[in-house]
């Protein structure tokens, strides 16, 4: 058995942490937190031209074909890194959504886009509070034009490209949608970035007002495509996270470390040790777990249904208590917008719902459970 | 990733599989893994056969019984073993703790005299630390060994010792020396528990089993040739056993998931079955995580003793993760029988009373070994890197350290 990254993809994630740790500092981070840019653009190109962006792309298609292993070493670095950068949107959902429901035409036309960095890609799904089904899409696709609003899109308003869920049947069932792949630079899309809880990842209102709309996948498939997107992206984002939640668990050890209170260290006192106990332990589960997804996702195993939403649950949970406690453990300047602690804390929600929120991944899994004690 | 054997892996579990299919013992072995007489002599029958063809205690050298196994052929023996590895339960202790800590620190004839022995199953072996007054504080322990001529002398008690009423030898610790600082005048020796002047107390649990014992110690009389190190070095010989226990006992419990998950499907809620119910699918959800977790870092934890690394921190987390798991999962399997919960009688209680066992054997778990608490100071410690507690009777002499009530 080997449950373990190889040398090389372990080599691959040195050098990520390498080239990261130069060019994503906390700094970088804080100019898009607080400025009016909507993603890092150098950072953006050099992770293009460090080949990340088609690490998992097969070669026929312009990308490097290093497998999902390679992506998922890199998803964690970006995680740790907390990079403001439209990574995820464009390789885990919107190239991910080409490679699993695109024609060979529409592989051929975006893929090697992707690879390059020529091209910013989104998912549009939402169109309002509350857990997206089939019933609640309205956007509407007819003739080969979109109609409809979807509120929020990740990097909706920097994306060169966005695959869209649309209405093309009457029913509430999951065959009433289809997918689209829409050019946001075309006439008829107006996207407005909206304010949200992670300024250093961008978020927009998209309005389509009959624009051109090319489909993906046969008509009523589309939410069979993008369950098939929901598992391989839970894998990436978990990487992310657990990556995240690495990072804030050494900055609450570092900072106990050096803080002292009633003559000592503060990670002196077992009200910390325990808290960081908690920490390392919930992180150590959300990584084994996501390696467990990293596998079934590298092989196409058919536990990939499960496996991803284990790692989808545990690397939320790990990364929303580890970002949570690491405040807790700075004390009052933990939640002051000079210290770092509120870039996780930001970061850990919106990955913990930007793929659906955390009770529809826990019923998703035990569904799947479900399913599989059925089989 | 793979999970894969490597050839030579792979030709090791046909050997081991071949083994066990053509010498298993009979079907009803399964009734029989309790702690009376006839069930250890089951236990027995089945480690003997195994030490006699060389499959017992497989990582230890030769010379004690063993056939200098690999660590992960450790693994592959245990996984082709799979449920009859429970007839070893009450060899757990003398394997596991006790003879790894006579081979580290017993002279050659109490190891060629003790060692295969265990390893065969014809010695069971307790392991008496802890005491009334001391318990994650071990350093704190008070039974005295006096030395008399080439003899020592033992007054005091130990308690939880698991398996002491069975049990043919035990390992124990004592104090020799109270007037310098608590970790410095201990020593190690090793006893046959049917020695003179010992008792032996079984302890009723809230489960109302009795799995540990307390026992007692009166002018009990135990040659210096029995001592493990040297007088003085009880707490540096203890840290030998001690590292083997956490792991035991973590990795000695199932996470039940499938039991639970079957049961609550079968279960009707007020709404229809118990896992339609959004509150309770959360809940399993949070269980499934950890069970897999666990599982997944188990992986990892053989993958590296595959690659030849010691195992990571991972193994630390085992029992933490598991312990309060299970108190959880039992707490609410009888929560959704609502007030028929209550009943514990087997021919009446939902799945024969398996969570109402698990609801009370749980609250050890989380306290045997090393408590939830200690093992947070561990990881925090070792695997983090954060400072030590202050210890304020780190460097009084012991018998000037203050005691309490309790």
């Amino acid at each position: 058995m080997n449950f373990e990254f190889s040398d090389d993809q372990k080599l691959l994630k040195e050098q990520a942490r390498g080239f990261l740790s130069s060019k994503c500092t906390p700094k970088d981070v804080r100019r898009i937190l607080d400025g009016n840019e909507p993603y890092h653009p150098e950072l953006w190109k050099g992770v293009a031209e460090m080949g990340w962006l088609g690490a998992s792309i097969p070669e026929e298609y312009g990308g490097l074909g290093l497998g999902y292993l390679e992506l998922c070493v890199i998803a964690e670095e970006l995680g740790r890194a907390v990079a403001p950068i439209p990574f995820s949107s464009t390789v885990y959902l919107f190239a991910e959504a080409v490679l699993v429901g695109g024609s060979e035409e529409q592989k051929q036309k975006y893929l090697p886009k992707v690879a390059e960095g020529a091209i910013i890609g989104a998912l549009a799904l939402s169109e309002g509070a509350g857990a997206v089904t089939p019933k609640t899409i309205k956007t509407s696709a007819a003739g080969g034009k979109l109609t409809g609003v979807k509120l929020p899109v990740t990097d909706g308003d920097v994306a060169d490209y966005a695959v869209v869920a649309a209405r093309t049947g009457a029913g509430n069932d999951e065959g009433s949608i289809s997918l689209f792949i829409v050019d946001m630079k075309a006439a008829g899309v107006k996207a407005e970035t909206v304010e949200t809880v992670d300024p250093t990842r961008s978020h927009a209102k998209v309005s389509f007002d009959g624009a051109a709309a090319e489909p993906l996948g046969a008509a009523g498939q589309g939410w069979a495509i993008l369950d098939k997107v929901f598992d391989r992206a839970a894998v990436l984002y978990a990487f992310e996270q657990v990556g995240g939640s690495q990072a804030a668990l050494e900055m609450a050890r570092d900072y106990a470390m050096g803080r002292y209170a009633f003559g000592r260290p503060i990670a002196s006192f077992q009200a910390i040790k325990h808290k960081l106990a908690d920490m390392y332990v919930a992180t150590e589960l959300a990584r084994s777990n996501s390696y467990y997804g990293a596998w079934a996702l590298s092989t196409d195993a058919p536990e990939l249904a499960i496996a991803a939403a284990t790692a989808r649950v545990s690397a939320t949970e790990a990364y929303h208590e580890c970002s949570k406690e690491n405040i807790q453990v700075h004390g009052g300047m933990g939640f002051t917008w000079e210290f770092d602690c509120h870039l996780h804390y930001r970061r850990s929600k919106v990955l913990s719902l930007v793929l659906g929120s955390l009770p529809r991944w826990k019923d998703r899994l035990i569904s799947r459970l479900e399913e599989r004690n059925a089989a | 990733m793979d999970f894969n054997d490597s050839p030579e892996e792979a030709s090791f579990r046909t050997q081991a599989k071949a083994w066990i299919a053509a010498n298993r013992p009979a079907e009803g072995w399964q009734n029989r893994t309790g702690r009376d007489t006839d069930a250890i002599k089951v236990s027995k029958d089945w480690q003997k056969k195994k030490y006699d063809a060389g499959w017992a205690c497989i990582h230890w050298p030769k010379e004690f019984g063993g056939r200098g196994a690999t660590p992960i052929e450790r693994v592959i023996w245990s996984q082709e073993e799979g449920e009859l590895g429970q007839l070893g339960g009450v060899f757990i202790i003398g394997q596991g703790m006790c003879a790894p800590t006579i081979m580290a620190h017993g002279s050659e004839a109490a190891k060629a005299r003790h060692v295969p022995k265990i390893a065969s199953g014809e010695e069971i072996w307790c392991q008496l630390f802890s005491e009334p007054g001391s318990g994650s504080d071990l350093a704190g322990l008070r039974t005295r060994a006096e030395k008399q001529g080439d003899e020592w002398v033992i007054n005091g008690q130990k308690i939880w010792t698991s398996g002491a009423h069975y049990a043919d030898y035990g390992i124990l610790i004592t104090r020799t020396d109270p007037t310098v600082a608590k970790h410095k005048g201990l020593t190690m020796f090793y006893l046959d528990m049917r020695s003179p002047g010992v008792t032996i107390k079984p302890i009723k649990q809230v489960s109302g089993r009795s799995d540990f014992n307390e026992v007692y110690f009166a002018d009990v009389r135990i040659p210096d040739s029995q001592r493990l190190g040297a007088v003085g070095d009880g707490w540096k010989v203890s840290l030998t056993t001690l590292m083997n226990e956490r792991l035991a006992v973590g990795g000695g419990f199932p996470t039940n998931f499938e039991e639970m998950f079957e049961m609550i499907k079968v279960l009707e809620g007020e709404n229809g079955p118990a896992i339609e119910d959004q509150s309770v699918r959360e809940k399993m959800a949070d269980w499934y995580i950890r069970s897999a977790g666990l599982r997944n870092t188990s992986y990892r934890m053989i993958s590296a003793l595959s690659r030849g690394q010691a195992p990571g921190p991972e193994a630390s987390i085992s029992k933490l993760v598991l312990g309060v798991n299970r108190l959880n999962m039992a707490s609410t399997m009888l929560d959704i029988q609502d007030t028929y919960g209550v009943i514990s009688q087997k021919d009446l209680a939902v799945n024969g009373g398996q969570f109402h066992e698990i609801f009370f054997r749980a609250v050890a778990h989380r306290i045997e070994g090393g408590t939830d608490e200690i093992l947070r100071n561990i990881i925090a410690e070792r695997v983090l890197g954060l400072p030590g507690d202050i210890r304020v009777d780190k460097d009084l002499p012991f018998n000037k350290i203050p005691t309490g009530a309790n």
